[in-house]
């Protein structure tokens, strides 16, 4: 089965943020005077197979321990479907 | 006991990307007339060397965070190997970078807290040298020394469990300092926590800093600071013929 996991990776809560400081303050300048926070991070799109979701789960989880985020730094959550467009294109004949 | 007469060996580690290789190469060689050898990061075997360089750079990248695939390219298990039996590494800039996600030391580098690229002289205070006797033990607790520093990620971050313990075993050995120094918010170049300039792991053998020795060992380029590493590192295998030998 084909599946896609959407993985969001955000610094820990208490990790300093320039990049997320500095966008914040350029949206205030803006005039978006409400705005009080702005927390950067990265959004991977992964597409890959597996057998079962509970085998895909596994694996996301796997790729985020060891290579997609750093524990020192960041946490890893994800969204994870079947991606059945491309089951269906693989079962064509 | 035979006397060891011959020259140091040193592997400097070249990752696509990978920036200041030569100069240290340049060091080893010609400044210090040792040798040196580019070993690409597929390679799997050191070649028996007296010592590693992972050097600064870009390497892979610095895609997805500094040294984040570095670490797993191969010849990061012969250095992890070559540490884990005891061998001097350093790893400056990316080098650092690389080995703290390779989990070699602790903490993280991370984006400057101004956002912006720092290429500049810095001066730095050494603290408790012996912790890192292969790589500072020509220094003095308290030396203030002055090398370049050229990153945009070097902000030092560790939880401060781990800075605790870092500090109570002596391996914070460098700081950035004023040129008194003086360890002030105004002297550090990027917001590393505690001032963090350079690390070493509780073994002693593997230095991890963001400054560039290799770019501070000629009169020319302003300061030889940085051959003291070089120097400290030559002594330091002098001083122990057997081991040396046996990579012979």
């Amino acid at each position: 089965m084909h599946w896609l996991a959407e993985v969001h990776v955000a610094l820990r809560s208490g990790i300093a943020d320039p990049e997320g400081q500095t966008i914040g303050s350029a949206l205030r300048s803006l005039g978006y005077a409400t705005v009080t926070e702005v927390r950067s991070g990265k959004l991977m799109r992964i597409a890959f197979e597996a057998v079962d979701h509970a085998a895909a789960e596994d694996a996301v989880t796997e790729m985020c321990l060891r290579l997609l985020a750093n524990p020192v730094l960041e946490t890893a959550s994800w969204d994870l479907r079947a991606d059945e467009q491309q089951d269906a294109e693989e079962a064509l004949p | 006991m035979t006397l060891v007469t011959r020259h140091p060996r040193v592997a400097v580690a070249v990752f696509p990307g990978t920036w200041s290789e030569r100069d240290f190469a340049h060091v080893a060689r010609t400044v210090l007339g040792w040798e040196a050898s580019l070993l690409w990061h597929t390679e799997t075997d050191l070649g028996g060397p007296d010592a590693v360089v992972l050097p600064g750079g870009f390497a892979h990248g610095d895609h997805l965070r500094t040294g984040a695939v570095a670490r797993f390219s191969p010849i990061m298990r012969a250095v992890e190997a070559f540490a884990a039996a005891g061998g001097p590494v350093i790893g400056s800039c990316n080098g650092f970078q690389i080995l703290t996600e390779a989990g070699m030391l602790p903490g993280a580098l991370m984006r400057n807290d101004h956002l912006e690229f720092r290429c500049d002289w810095q001066a730095l205070r050494v603290e408790r040298p012996s912790a890192a006797e292969a790589w500072l033990g020509d220094f003095a607790d308290g030396d203030v020394i002055r090398l370049p520093i050229s990153h945009g990620e070097g902000r030092y971050v560790a939880d401060s469990v781990t800075l605790d313990e870092l500090e109570r075993n002596g391996r914070v050995v460098l700081r950035y300092a004023d040129a008194d120094g003086q360890v002030t918010a105004d002297a550090n170049p990027n917001g590393s926590e505690r001032g963090i300039a350079g690390i070493v792991n509780a073994g002693g053998n593997v230095l991890g800093l963001m400054p560039h020795p290799e770019r501070a060992a000629e009169p020319e380029v302003g300061g030889v600071d940085g051959l003291r590493l070089f120097r400290s590192l030559e002594r330091w295998l002098q001083a122990r013929p057997a081991a040396a030998e046996r990579r012979l």
